[in-house]
């Protein structure tokens, strides 16, 4: 079926799109790399992208990285087993599921942030029940674990959708066929169910390692300010310094990261596509 | 490539919708006879009953934003100083404004209240505002370390103390540069406004060495969490003194001996002001000795306003040390705008402390 008359049509209903993605996404784009590449005066400089070599830059994109694999790793643990669980339950109605993890994303995440803040303090909720059962208090409000704890708990949506979808999506038929020709749980899992929902992981892991190496409001309020991830120092940049080539050129420092990131994801994806 | 594309969108569609949720910009719009009026001020530092018995008195609309500190207002306001008419900027801040040309002189007629201000404000501010002609003093006070009694058996007054390994993690610290700065500077003996390079190294250093004791950089928070009793020392505005001993009465608020910050916060109208005649009449609302009453007993931070002052009703505030110090018991200074090449040096110290180990 085709759903537009003609290709001229089709374009005319997406420019109201185009409009939207060039004024709100390439524009401010070009703006970037122009204000990264220059200085204060308008000339042409590599100063801004090249002072993530600073010591104090490059530990704060190291540092960045650091946290968001290990958040992309645990979201990547956490979601596997339960969009298996989930996707054997065969429900009926996929909306359920959908909506039982958008649910928490109806409140605003900076909220959702702060509750943690508020959870997690020396005197906070979670210490003073385990003070009421005489258990020892825990103590990782404004350490990279609390972090951590933060990315995951705000992406972890991210990471069970794609592969809730793509483990739902596998056709029952072939697994079946693998269990015929005498394939044990674990080779099924290993040779049929992982390489089909490898597109699934592929978007999950994209989906929260790039909001989680960006992230700034998260260190900001479970970091206590005291642990600088490389948003930080981009927000601090455009908000308190008041320096937008600096804040630019390390934006585009950390643009090469996802991109990177995404040339990745398409190349696993296609070749994907390729063997199917 | 075609869905390389089409990720990359729907990436930077994930973005956007990030930016919606962490930016939530709201306005009022209701009746408006008589104009506009954009105000910036500091979190926390206005009863907002004030707010709308201006706007009944005078039938102006106020848009009400708040900031956190000086530098991210500075980085607004030098994007488009007609964003807003009226804000409340420290003195260093006002100097660092009038330099660039950011605002507009006031015009005195229009402001009649302000004789309620005392005249040593006004002779305090000539150190940032040396023709008196840009500002009008709102708040004043002191910086200093607040403790929690229970928690500290030490006495406190040095900033010394906020080194101590004693209190690992149960030191607030400020989260802005120069009042961060400014701890260690003095803990050394150094001017709060020195430029040698060789003296912010070793207060650097300072702080550097200071941070794993640190429990969090905040700002506003130190309140919230002294009064929770999250954290032993915490360094504040004098202002809250009042404030959090009132609501938690083991907190104690002492300027230490090495001598302190004393700060004026003042309106000051910006150059692009479209309602700069209504900025004047809330300039001069706030200088009102009514108003200024309510408005300490509200946010309890020192107020300049004579009239104020003489009205407050508890004796015991009214002859406070702590709201209204004796400026020479302790060495004083106050922070001067550094120029270009001086901010750059202390914004780079900063991001060395900020982006240091924890």
């Amino acid at each position: 079926m085709k759903l537009f008359k003609s290709k001229r049509q089709a374009g005319l209903i997406a420019s109201p799109y185009m409009a939207w993605a060039f004024i709100f996404i390439v524009v401010p784009l070009c703006m970037v790399i122009y204000y990264g590449f220059t200085d204060s005066a308008g000339r042409f400089t590599f100063d801004n992208v090249a002072t993530i070599m600073k010591p104090g830059y490059f530990k704060a994109l190291v540092r960045s990285i650091e946290l968001a694999l290990i958040s992309t790793l645990v979201c990547f643990i956490l979601s596997y087993p339960l969009g298996m669980i989930l996707a054997g339950m065969k429900l009926k109605k996929n909306a359920y599921i959908v909506t039982l993890f958008i649910l928490p994303m109806w409140m605003n995440f900076l909220l959702r942030t702060l509750t943690w803040m508020t959870l997690l303090e020396g005197k906070g909720v979670i210490n003073t029940v385990l003070e009421f059962f005489h258990l020892p208090t825990i103590s990782i409000i404004n350490t990279p674990s609390a972090i951590v704890l933060g990315m995951v708990y705000n992406f972890l949506p991210f990471m069970i959708l794609p592969i809730y979808n793509a483990l739902n999506r596998i056709d029952e038929n072939v697994i079946n066929a693998a269990r015929d020709l005498g394939a044990n749980t674990l080779q099924t899992f290993l040779r049929i169910i992982l390489p089909l929902s490898l597109p699934g992981i592929l978007s999950g892991i994209t989906m929260v390692f790039i909001p989680a190496l960006t992230t700034f409001a998260i260190s900001t309020m479970l970091g206590g300010s005291k642990i600088l991830l490389i948003g930080n120092i981009i927000e601090q940049e455009f908000t308190q310094l008041y320096d937008w080539h600096l804040g630019s050129g390390l934006s585009i420092v950390l643009m090469i990261f996802i991109l990177i990131n995404m040339i990745v994801e398409a190349i696993y994806d296609s070749e994907g596509g390729m063997r199917r | 490539m075609n869905k390389l594309k089409k990720r990359l969108l729907s990436v930077l569609l994930l973005f956007g919708l990030m930016a919606g949720t962490v930016c939530g910009c709201g306005s009022e719009s209701s009746k408006s006879p008589n104009g506009k009026l954009y105000v910036y001020n500091w979190g926390e530092y206005i009863d907002e009953d004030v707010i709308q018995e201006f706007e009944e008195e005078t039938g102006i609309d106020v848009i009400y934003d708040m900031f956190e500190t000086n530098e991210i207002m500075f980085a607004k306001l030098a994007q488009d100083t007609s964003a807003y008419d009226v804000v409340c900027p420290s003195d260093y801040m006002i100097q660092k404004l009038i330099q660039n040309d950011m605002l507009r002189e006031l015009n005195f007629d229009n402001i009649p209240n302000s004789k309620n201000i005392g005249e040593q404000y006004f002779v305090q501010s000539r150190d940032f505002d040396p023709e008196n002609k840009y500002s009008v003093p709102y708040c004043w006070g002191t910086v200093g370390i607040l403790y929690n009694k229970t928690m500290v058996n030490d006495t406190v007054d040095s900033w010394d103390i906020l080194w101590d390994s004693k209190y690992n993690g149960s030191i607030l610290m400020q989260d802005s540069v120069r009042d961060a700065m400014m701890v260690a500077l003095l803990k050394n003996g150094y001017s709060l406004n020195t430029t040698d390079p060789g003296e912010i190294r070793v207060a650097t250093d300072d702080l550097i060495t200071q941070k794993p004791l640190v429990q969090a950089y905040v700002v506003d928070q130190v309140r919230d969490k002294m009064i929770g009793g999250e954290a032993a020392l915490g360094v504040i505005y004098s202002g809250e003194a009042i404030y959090t001993a009132r609501e938690n009465p083991d907190l104690v608020y002492v300027v230490p001996k090495e001598g302190t910050n004393v700060w004026i916060d003042s309106w000051v109208i910006t150059k692009g002001s479209k309602n700069a005649e209504n900025a004047e009449k809330w300039i001069d609302f706030m200088c009102r000795g009514d108003i200024a009453l309510k408005n300490f007993e509200y946010i309890t931070y020192s107020t300049p306003n004579d009239v104020a002052k003489e009205n407050i009703e508890d004796e015991d505030i009214k002859n406070s040390k702590v709201a209204f110090p004796d400026l020479s018991s302790f060495p004083t200074e106050s922070y001067k705008y550094l120029g270009e090449a001086g901010d750059r040096l202390y914004n780079d110290a900063w991001m060395e402390v900020k982006s240091a180990d924890y």
